[in-house]
């Protein structure tokens, strides 16, 4: 258990606790419903008290999400590099406090949690790297038969939203978010249900690394409860169901096709995030632009 | 045609315009602005429209009048250093017999000439009802002083020419001096008196469809009859996008101005087929008013044999041969 | 006017002799490499330019849809999938050979069945669906290089369900890479136009494709459902209205099985006032028109920019006027039939809205033929967002003409929309062009242009137009599992 978590350090000074709050806007507001639910850590103790998002929150989420689409899809890709890149450069100087609270959500050492950190922290270096290629790698000219200039580019489908991991809360997390931002997209983020705190710091990284306010929203809460109005939520461009339990996923793909919403082909037994990741994600959560124009003098 | 279509004007003298016309028919800025402001011509999409009619087909019932439609629109031309009197004489007897065979084939529209073979053609046509059309202002380069152009005009309509084919100053278009472009072709029409104007805009030396369309708003601002494509002398000469362009000019002054002008396509039309495509594309670009020798010709020479050719199989049910048809030598 | 004498020529009827369609008078299912009668009822295919029979076409039972699943498996099983690429790259070369072979026989064959224009058939159709298959023949033995690691491997067993409007044109558009990523399909023609697919089984047959590989099924709505929800299809692709992609991602929801979606929703031209204006009429007229507006993504709106909006809709009207409407077999035709009475009644009672709406109405006085099922041409002026006109697709010859006022506005109009698929900009502006380009939510935007199609240009939509891509690298992806 981490000493921030503690009531008192065992040195006698009594410490002065966080609240965890929703992240939606660049914000860190309480749930409208008021709602709280404690979190524990893997062996049953106390770690925290946690807001519990309510579907207004979503619906919250879900606006400031598209106002954060229409300037991070605006911004230059090496501008969401630069971005990125900062990001990891705020996780790597929070690497103590954060292999911290991956030990407590994941039951592990802190030599194994802090072994995890780092791979988030390569995860998000990775992907940031990635905004000023996904064009030429997954774009191109077409060599159409006729006097027309033609290519296909990629760009972001729009507000995505993601059901995280529920068991890796950070490594699992950004290698969910992170391809999700990379492609140009904003997201709404449903965290794991009983994993959330690392996720909660996340989003004070995300605060300060000059991402625009509501390109990522996290929000704290019961996945199966919530998922369902961001499956079927119009405004949402796509899901992705990873964190989602098998028992859900039939119910999320019913209410996306109402708006034949893309939902990730993603399998329900969450992957080993230590893999190396493939450029999947970021061809699935764009949509390629054909553009023809003729050549004529 | 029961009567000659080239011997009445039919624009007549520069009426009133439209303001905006108006202005631009004045020269100088006015004119470049105006020429500058045309929209823009799309070069694919207008030579995918081409393709497209020209794949229009002509059904057989048709085709016979769409053949007499075409003789009658030709301007039978001989152009070459070595023309003479006697080629001449030959042309204007083809032209008021085009098929001794089937006396109903039409006449062509005029015979089309050297200034100095003028009135050889006038008095070889007599009483016939074929215009005689000139060439003039150093045909085909235009390069030479504008007394020396003048001088020539008036000598061709003194020697009877009903209808003056002038070229434009390529070099002063091209580099920008609409003005002087149009300040000679103001001149030419003056010098014309009575007979009509045809501008050659020679569309193979203007680069582009931009250029061909601001080319012929100048010339119909200036007072051109007809805006014509080409020389024949260079290549290439007339296409059938360029035609589009010229068309559609023509119908837009008629929209704007209540006046019809013509349009002659010349220059590598050789065969009936390709002639059927031309009037299908001044059906649909023009309209069908612009089916007549008043509106439309075709600069040509080899044509009028194929012409009659097919005219001959559609009339005698087998295919035609070459030496059933009198040659131009 | 200066013309007294009446016109020297018209057009007269050109007509294209439909015996060269070698009409059979039935139809048979194609299962398994050899034609069979099939257990269900057997259905009449109606030319809907004469509403005269055309054939009678064998129906498919649910029996028939089993037995087809099980032929495509056993062949992806036996014979297909362990193919070498190069072999199978063959085969749909020769595919692409025979479409081009018969290219006139089908392309009569299809517009006696659908109602377009031959010279359409003959110069879009069938060219383009030959040019798909020789591109995927290409792709067959060379996935390696396609971007999605090495050796990707197929799904298996396809099922394809197939639209009315361009049926032997997205048979080939689907059916082609299937088989080039090594999947063997079942394939079902829309109920209305069936008789081309049939024909393109033959060619298999003559192609010598190893039997299984390709299957032919008929039907409607009903077989449709149970071939794309049948267990033993690894992936399902539907080609077709949005409702319907709706209907079959409920259905499927769950199951596993994600479907391939090409998927509806109008197209939008967007006319700035410095457009190449004849280009723009033209492309707007071609954008509405084409194919009787029975295109995914026809241009049925047009955004043209206030200041020029008058002169151009009266341009475009004049244009309109000059299509000639009537025998689809004429070759002087460009707007042919509507496919079918259901379709003629869902556009007329669309018309019917549009008027009550407050929309102006004007329709082309080109005479209609006096039977079957015609539509004249018809633009409609002052329309507005809000009017069912620009909100539902209209998938009919009926164009709707809305203004702007800034480039920012004609984006916002034209992408407010839950549909995704097309968009064309007219500007001499490049800047603006490709600024447009870029704002626009949709999957294809041809600027100064309309219509254009290639197999090496992926094609598609966003949002509810379906977000999966035919053509090109990308197009690939549909059929591979990566």
């Amino acid at each position: 258990m981490s000493d921030a978590e503690q009531p008192s350090n065992g040195r006698g000074r009594v410490t002065v606790p966080r609240t965890r709050k929703l992240y939606i806007g660049g914000s860190f507001p309480r749930s409208e419903s008021g709602r709280v639910r404690p979190v524990l850590d893997a062996h049953g103790e106390f770690l925290a008290n946690a807001a519990l998002a309510s579907r207004k929150d979503l619906r919250e989420a879900v606006v400031a999400a598209r106002k954060g689409f229409e300037s991070w899809s605006g911004a230059t890709a090496h501008g969401r590099g630069q971005v990125l890149f900062r990001v990891a450069e705020m996780l790597e100087a929070r690497r103590g406090q954060f292999a911290t609270e991956v030990a407590d959500a994941e039951g592990l050492s802190l030599r194994a949690a802090a072994d995890s950190v780092e791979a988030a922290v390569d995860r998000v270096f990775w992907y940031a790297g990635w905004t000023d290629k996904i064009g030429t790698v997954f774009g191109g000219v077409n060599q159409v038969s006729g006097p027309y200039t033609c290519h296909s580019v990629p760009e972001p489908v729009g507000v995505v939203g993601v059901v995280a991991p529920r068991e890796s809360a950070l490594l699992g997390l950004v290698s969910v978010l992170a391809p999700v931002l990379a492609a140009g997209n904003s997201a709404v983020v449903l965290a794991s249900p009983d994993r959330p705190l690392p996720a909660v710091t996340l989003c004070e990284v995300l605060a300060t690394s000059d991402l625009p306010a509501g390109v990522a929203n996290v929000l704290t809460g019961d996945p199966a409860e919530l998922a369902p109005w961001l499956a079927s939520h119009e405004d949402v461009d796509a899901l992705d169901p990873t964190g989602a339990e098998e028992s859900l996923r039939a119910r999320l793909e019913d209410a996306a096709a109402e708006t034949v919403k893309r939902v990730l082909d993603v399998p329900v037994r969450e992957p080993d995030w230590n893999e190396p990741p493939t450029p999947k994600r970021l061809r699935t959560l764009t949509d390629l632009k054909t553009v023809w124009h003729p050549l004529g003098q | 045609m029961a009567h000659s279509p080239s011997r009445t004007r039919g624009s007549g003298a520069p009426a009133r315009l439209p303001t905006e016309l108006a202005e631009a028919a004045r020269g100088g800025r006015a004119l470049e602005s105006f020429l500058r402001g045309l929209p823009g011509v799309d070069a694919v999409g207008l030579e995918q429209r081409a393709a497209a009619l020209g794949a229009r087909g002509v059904g057989k019932d048709a085709k016979l009048r769409a053949i007499d439609t075409a003789i009658g629109m030709v301007d039978l031309t001989t152009l070459e250093g070595a023309d003479t009197p006697g080629k001449v004489r030959a042309l204007a007897a083809k032209a008021r017999h085009p098929d001794p065979g089937h006396s109903a084939t039409p006449r062509v529209a005029a015979l089309c000439v050297y200034p100095d073979l003028v009135a050889e053609a006038v008095s070889a046509l007599g009483e016939v009802p074929v215009g005689v059309a000139s060439v003039a202002t150093a045909f085909p380069s235009g390069r030479s002083c504008s007394r020396a152009k003048l001088a020539e005009v008036e000598l061709a309509v003194d020697a009877g020419a009903d209808e003056v084919d002038m070229v434009i100053d390529r070099g002063a278009f091209l580099s920008g001096r609409y003005g002087e472009v149009f300040d000679e072709i103001r001149e030419v029409r003056a010098a014309c008196g009575g007979a009509h104007l045809k501008v050659i805009l020679e569309t193979g030396e203007l680069g582009t469809y931009d250029n061909v369309q601001r080319a012929s708003w100048l010339a119909l601002l200036a007072g051109a009859d007809f805006v014509k494509t080409s020389t024949g002398k260079v290549s290439p000469a007339a296409t059938l996008p360029v035609t589009h362009v010229l068309l559609r000019a023509v119908r837009e002054w008629y929209n704007r101005t209540g006046q019809w002008r013509g349009v002659k396509p010349a220059g590598g039309i050789r065969t009936t087929k390709d002639a059927l495509r031309y009037l299908v594309a001044v059906r649909e670009v023009a309209g069908p008013e612009w089916l007549t020798p008043r509106l439309f010709r075709f600069g040509a020479s080899g044509l009028l044999n194929d012409l009659l050719m097919q005219r001959r199989t559609q009339l005698d049910g087998h295919y035609g041969g070459p030496d059933h048809v009198a040659v131009d030598l | 006017m200066t013309d007294s004498e009446p016109a020297p020529w018209e057009y007269v009827p050109a007509p294209e002799s439909a015996g060269l369609a070698g009409l059979s008078s039935e139809y048979r299912l194609f299962v398994d490499g050899t034609f069979s009668a099939g257990s269900g009822e057997k259905t009449t295919s109606v030319n809907p330019a004469t509403t005269e029979e055309l054939a009678t076409v064998a129906g498919t039972a649910d029996s028939d849809v089993d037995r087809a699943v099980e032929a495509a498996s056993g062949a992806f099983r036996d014979r297909w999938g362990g193919l070498d690429g190069s072999a199978r790259a063959k085969y749909l070369f020769r595919l692409a050979r025979l479409l081009q072979e018969r290219g006139r026989e089908l392309a009569v064959l299809e517009s006696l069945d659908t109602g377009k224009p031959v010279r359409q058939a003959r110069e879009f159709d069938l060219p383009n669906a030959a040019a798909y298959f020789l591109h995927h023949a290409g792709w067959a033995d060379k996935l390696d290089y396609a971007g999605f690691g090495p050796d990707p491997a197929p799904f298996g067993v396809v099922g394809q369900v197939l639209p009315w409007n361009f049926p032997l044109l997205t048979l080939a558009q689907q059916v082609a890479p299937a088989l080039a990523c090594g999947n063997t399909v079942v394939v079902k023609p829309a109920e209305t136009t069936p008789l081309s697919a049939l024909v393109f089984a033959e060619l298999c047959q003559q192609a010598g494709l190893p039997p299984g590989v390709v299957n032919v099924l008929t039907g409607g709505a009903h077989t449709g459902e149970k071939l794309l929800s049948h267990p033993g299809v690894a992936k399902p692709a539907f080609v077709g209205s949005t409702e319907v992609g709706r209907r079959i991602r409920h259905r499927l929801a769950g199951t596993g099985r994600t479907p391939v979606l090409m998927l509806g929703g109008s197209g939008t031209n967007i006319v700035f006032a410095d457009a190449p204006v004849e280009q723009a009429v033209q492309g707007v007229v071609d954008g509405a028109f084409f194919n009787q507006g029975h295109v995914r993504g026809a241009g049925s709106r047009v955004l043209v920019e206030e200041s020029v909006a008058e002169e151009f809709v009266e341009r475009v009207r004049e244009r309109t006027a000059t299509l000639r409407v009537g025998d689809p077999l004429d070759r002087n035709t460009d707007v042919g039939a509507v496919n079918s009475a259901a379709e003629l009644d869902r556009i007329t009672r669309l018309v019917e809205t549009g008027e009550a709406e407050g929309a102006r109405r004007w329709s082309s006085p080109h005479p209609l033929p006096e039977r079957g099922y015609f539509l004249a041409p018809t633009v409609f002026s002052e329309v507005h967002q809000s009017m069912r006109l620009a909100r539902e697709e209209v998938f009919g010859p009926v164009l709707s003409v809305l203004t702007f006022r800034t480039p920012e506005e004609a984006v916002t109009k034209a992408n407010n929309t839950p549909h995704g698929l097309a968009a064309g900009v007219w500007s001499e502006k490049g800047s603006r062009t490709l600024w447009t380009a870029n704002r626009l939510r949709t999957g294809v935007v041809w600027g100064n242009t309309f219509h254009r199609f290639d197999p090496t240009a992926p094609f598609g939509g966003e949002r509810e137009s379906g977000s999966d891509r035919v053509g090109g690298r990308a197009g690939l992806e549909a059929y591979l599992d990566v």
